[in-house]
């Protein structure tokens, strides 16, 4: 047994302690678990360090190597600026359950094995959802609730999955998986369910927009990117996740650009930048993985920087939805500012981060063939710049003056999205130090005249369009009656469905069932009859009933032995 | 020293014997707890070393009064037994300090002396069936436990213990009659009475004494299963655990019927497992068949029950379902999975009745619909239950989810997917039970009543928060349980024939 432990641990068991601790004390001691953390990490070498002996199972706690080493950089960064941005929170269940999620997420970073990558799963699940009740409206509650179901879910298939892969192969490791065995395919849908596949993804942006200001960001850097790192470590090269990854980076924009809950919006944005990551993933040459891994390392940096302006404004306003929104500019110019450089780095605009990763994963499909694929991911690329790059900071900084003033963002949270923002033009104008850290060797290089060019093109044709779409007032959140009849129609409309679906499935379920649904109430009926307080089992039994009861064994033992 | 070291497998009989002995001749309260409270934590202390000696040498035969075996009486341990002696040593001595207040307030200061002289003989008889290598010797300590567990019960302050007890008392003089049935065809087969020696003898037995037998597996089987309440043989015990005093179900229900299990593993495995080719005789059948029933039966009933320490008791009527269960499919993972289920039932059932006990003292109650919130009244009392009842439901990261690991890897090695299955359908039974209590402990406004609760003084409450963190640790770390209890389903199986 080697004696290292995960650096996940440093922040799970240093959370405990939190709730001990007050005021500039207990903030000093935050900001200092992941710098802690960091510093652990720098003296780790890479291999298998953390081997634990369980009851014959060999566990292997702390896998260091290049791929989990740069979700752990990145995870603890996020977990710092996260750290700093909820400075200002009095919360203690926040704070504590935000260190717990993180090192559970980095715990599962590191996990060489499926079990130990079970407990971590289940442990981000159970931690980040507090990260939503803390919202403490019943509204969250539910969500929350909603979420911790299918978080959970997901971990019941993975605990499935191992099983059945262990039975299979005598082996926990967690190196990669196959689809064609049932242990493979279920793990793969756990996977895909914390990775928000499409039809999977409802999760996302129902819960998402509902954790607290704070807890959103963090939300947003680990819980899908966990999944994005299984996916990578199990199942890179996969076919499937190709078409998987394809609809998934497009569907998201139709919903994003007629949503009014600007959060939601980023949440929709969110889960369509995870579908730009399955492909990658899904493509499987070193390039695509590269990108993978690297976008999903981009977009926990402007992904969060753009949910901590959102959170400013929530915190500041107490609203994020488009409508009510506009002209903040004038009172909060610095966040202002911090949103349009996440926006940028969203939409891959040269120089910044988002431009030199997603880069890699197109030139990756175009290089592969698949010519459809790129076209695809070229919309959604217009996509993410018309509703992330220009919709989020429009409506909410400029368009028509609401008329609301209020306080600039407090400092430690400008702080949080200046590092952030810092770190996404600091890996957007120098490539060559970031891609260093990535797991394969690269010789990429983003800036060539092509990219650069088709990249502005796109970007221009995108912000014509909505340009013009403004200017001739045919954009949704603009005409606010259309929109509200129309998102009106469009609920009542999946209502209607629903409704039609649920009667003539309960119709069906009727005719189907009703000798099944009389089985089952029998069978409720019949266990409480003979198991309830006064029925058979459940009654004290006459000593003379035991005595027979000892002699019918005796004579079935003999009569059963002598047979 | 040397000498003493020697002698060790008589001193974890004799030291409890004249303990028990000693506190009835004492008769004041206090110094007959302060005795008995030595007493249980000088016992895992011997049977620790006890245990060492074991792991590191091997087998340790001990001739009692210098009589050798198999004329003699032998007191032989091995992995196996060292590992229930060690069980129930400790468990003795963990919950020993909780015993003061719980017994002072419901056996009464008067008759405490008397409560803790039964308890050490029970003691003493339960050690004693663990440890000697003797079948009529283990009939004896068997009847010396169970005499004191019928004065033990009927100390309890509710008029329905002395009924209680007294249907325990029937059932369990049938149990021991049925066993020493057994023991006597045994006799009659081999001439003997020391256990190696009738495994010897009846290995090289002519063939047509097999039918004698397979009589006297039978016997054997139906007297023990009586003592450790297998389905359809268990109406005596929760009658027995609901009225008993608070503490003595803590300790009979960690304990007891562990040390009945040991027997029959010890008569199935060692006795016959060598003599009799066991696979050829339903023997597993039939046991997996009850304890698939007594997995379900008892969950459901104690969906059902109002009284928590009645409902606990079913719920132990199904742990050991689990337990009879990895005996039943007998191979490595199953019996390992049984084996350590012995352990790890033990300490979170013990924690569960301990909080049964806390709540009695401090609120006088233990039905579910008078302890409305009182979650927030006692919070350790009630947290350590939530950790001991995730525990029974088999959460991972508890003690229980080992045990139920191991017992399905058993059950898909010999590919019995359905027993995988049922597994964990009666664990879902638990999550029932295990919910209803935290539902109305944490999730209700306080009731009227309970405005005064708060938790146990530090004496009752840091054994249960001990025992509770154990279910975590066990989850855990497994060395200390599965380790061992591999070793002894190995030893148990490189017997069989």
């Amino acid at each position: 047994m080697t004696g290292e432990f995960s650096p996940g641990l440093i922040l799970i068991l240093g959370a405990l302690l939190v709730p001990l601790l007050r005021g500039r004390l207990r903030a000093i001691y935050m900001l200092a678990l992941p710098v802690a953390a960091f510093a652990y990490l720098l003296t780790l070498p890479q291999g298998d360090l953390g081997i634990v002996n369980i009851g014959g199972l060999s566990l292997n706690t702390l896998r260091v190597d290049k791929l989990s080493l740069l979700f752990c950089y990145v995870f603890l960064i996020a977990t710092l600026i996260c750290v700093v941005y909820a400075l200002h929170l009095r919360d203690t269940v926040q704070h504590v359950a935000a260190l717990i999620y993180a090192g559970s997420a980095i715990g599962a970073i590191f996990a060489g094995d499926l079990a130990t990558l079970f407990i971590y799963w289940e442990g981000i699940a159970i931690a980040s959802v507090f990260l939503i009740w803390s919202s403490r409206t019943e509204e969250s509650y539910r969500a929350g609730m909603r979420y911790l179901i299918i978080q959970v879910g997901s971990g019941v298939l993975l605990l499935a999955g191992l099983l059945i892969h262990y039975r299979q192969t005598g082996s926990l490791a967690f190196g990669v998986l196959a689809l064609d065995a049932p242990g493979g395919l279920l793990i793969f849908l756990a996977f895909g369910i914390k990775a928000a596949f499409p039809i999977l993804h409802a999760w996302l942006p129902d819960a998402y927009p509902r954790g607290t200001p704070t807890g959103t960001v963090l939300l947003s850097a680990f819980t899908t990117k966990v999944a994005i790192y299984a996916l990578a470590r199990g199942f890179a090269g996969t076919d499937i996740l190709i078409p998987i990854g394809t609809v998934m980076a497009a569907f998201p924009i139709f919903y994003a650009v007629i949503e009014n809950d600007l959060r939601r919006v980023l949440a929709y944005s969110l889960n369509n930048q995870l579908g730009f990551m399955v492909v990658g993933i899904g493509l499987g040459t070193e390039l695509a993985l590269n990108g993978a891994v690297a976008h999903a390392f981009a977009d926990i940096l402007f992904k969060g920087l753009l949910f901590m302006s959102m959170g400013a404004v929530l915190f500041r306003v107490g609203t994020v939805k488009g409508s009510e929104l506009g002209g903040l500019y004038k009172s909060m110019p610095w966040t202002t500012g911090f949103c349009i450089v996440g926006a940028a780095s969203i939409s891959a605009f040269p120089l910044f981060s988002g431009f030199v990763t997603k880069s890699m994963i197109m030139t990756a499909a175009m290089e592969e063939g698949h010519f459809w694929v790129w076209i695809v991911l070229l919309f959604a690329s217009a996509g993410v710049f018309h509703h992330a790059g220009i919709k989020i900071p429009y409506f909410a900084f400029f368009a028509h003056d609401s008329g609301k003033r209020c306080q600039e963002a407090p400092l430690n949270m400008l702080v949080a999205m200046a590092i952030s923002a810092a770190l996404c033009i600091g890996i957007g104008c120098f490539p060559g130090l970031f891609y260093g850290l990535l797991p394969f060797e690269t010789a990429y290089r983003p800036y060539t005249l092509d990219h650069v060019v088709a990249q502005v093109q796109l970007l221009f044709l995108s912000a014509l369009a909505f340009t013009i779409l403004m200017r001739t007032g045919i954009y949704p959140p603009e005409l606010r009656s259309v929109n509200l009849d129309a998102e009106w129609l469009y609920r009542r409309l999946g209502r209607s469905l629903l409704e039609g679906a649920r009667a003539a499935g309960e119709a069906a379920w009727k005719l189907l069932t009703r000798g099944f649904g009389h089985g089952v109430s029998f069978a409720i009926a019949y266990v409480r009859r003979h198991h309830g307080p006064e029925g058979l089992l459940a009654r004290p039994w006459p000593i003379g009933t035991m005595a027979v009861w000892t002699t019918i064994m005796l004579a079935a033992y003999l009569v059963f032995f002598y047979l | 020293m040397e000498a003493l070291w020697s002698h060790l497998p008589a001193l974890q009989i004799v030291i409890p014997l004249l303990g028990g002995v000693l506190v009835a001749l004492v008769r004041r309260g206090s110094l007959a707890f302060a005795l008995t409270l030595v007493v249980s934590w000088v016992l895992p202390v011997v049977s620790g070393l006890l245990l060492y000696q074991v792991l590191s040498t091997g087998p340790i035969s001990y001739a009692l009064g210098g009589w050798p075996p198999p004329w003699g009486i032998e007191y032989r341990v091995d992995v196996l037994n060292a590992f229930v002696l060690m069980l129930v040593s400790a468990i003795g001595a963990i919950i020993m300090p909780f015993a003061r207040r719980s017994v002072a307030l419901e056996v009464g200061e008067r008759r405490s002396a008397w409560f803790y002289c039964m308890y050490l003989m029970c003691l003493a008889g339960l050690l004693g069936v663990a440890i000697t290598g003797d079948a009529f010797n283990a009939f004896v300590f068997l009847e010396i436990s169970s005499l004191s567990t019928y004065v033990l019960i009927a100390l309890g302050r509710d008029r329905r213990a002395l009924v209680a007890a007294f249907r325990y008392l029937i059932m369990g003089t049938i149990g021991a009659t049925f066993y020493v049935i057994g023991v006597g065809l045994l006799y009659v087969l081999t001439g003997s009475l020391n256990m190696v020696d009738i495994a010897q003898r009846l290995a090289v037995a002519p063939p047509e004494q097999a039918r004698a037998m397979v009589a006297a597996l039978a016997f054997l089987t139906v007297g023990i299963s009586l003592k450790l309440a297998l389905f359809p043989l268990h109406s005596w015990l929760p009658g027995a655990y609901a009225y008993a005093p608070s503490w003595a179900t803590v300790f009979l229900s960690a304990t007891a019927t562990k040390v009945a299990i040991y027997l029959l593993v010890r008569f199935l495995f060692s006795i016959f497992g060598g003599a009799l080719d066991l696979r050829s005789l339903p023997v597993a059948e039939i046991l997996i068949a009850l304890s698939v029933a007594a997995m379900f039966i008892a969950s459901f009933i104690a969906v059902y029950q109002s009284n928590l320490k009645r409902m606990l008791a079913y719920s132990s009527l199904a742990q050991i379902g689990y337990m009879m269960l990895g005996i039943g499919i007998a191979n490595q993972a199953a019996l390992t999975g049984g084996l350590v289920h012995l352990v790890n039932h033990a300490i979170m059932k013990a924690a569960l009745f301990m909080a049964m006990g806390s709540l009695f003292y401090r609120v006088g109650t233990v039905r579910l619909t008078e302890i409305a919130g009182i979650g927030r009244k006692m919070p350790l009392t009630m947290g350590a239950f939530v950790v001991a009842g995730l525990g029974i439901i088999g959460t991972p990261g508890t003690a229980g989810f080992i045990s139920k690991w191991y017992l399905a890897v058993g059950a898909l090695d010999r590919g019995w997917w359905v027993l995988v299955f049922l597994l964990v359908a009666s664990s879902l039974i638990s999550v029932l039970y295990i919910g209803r209590v935290i539902e109305m402990a944490w999730f209700r406004p306080a009731a009227d009543g309970l405005a005064e609760a708060k938790d146990p003084p530090l004496s009752m409450l840091l054994p249960l928060l001990l025992l509770a963190a154990a279910t975590i640790y066990f989850g855990i770390d497994t060395r200390l349980t599965a380790g061992i209890a591999g070793e002894a389903a190995q030893f148990l199986l490189g017997g069989l024939r």
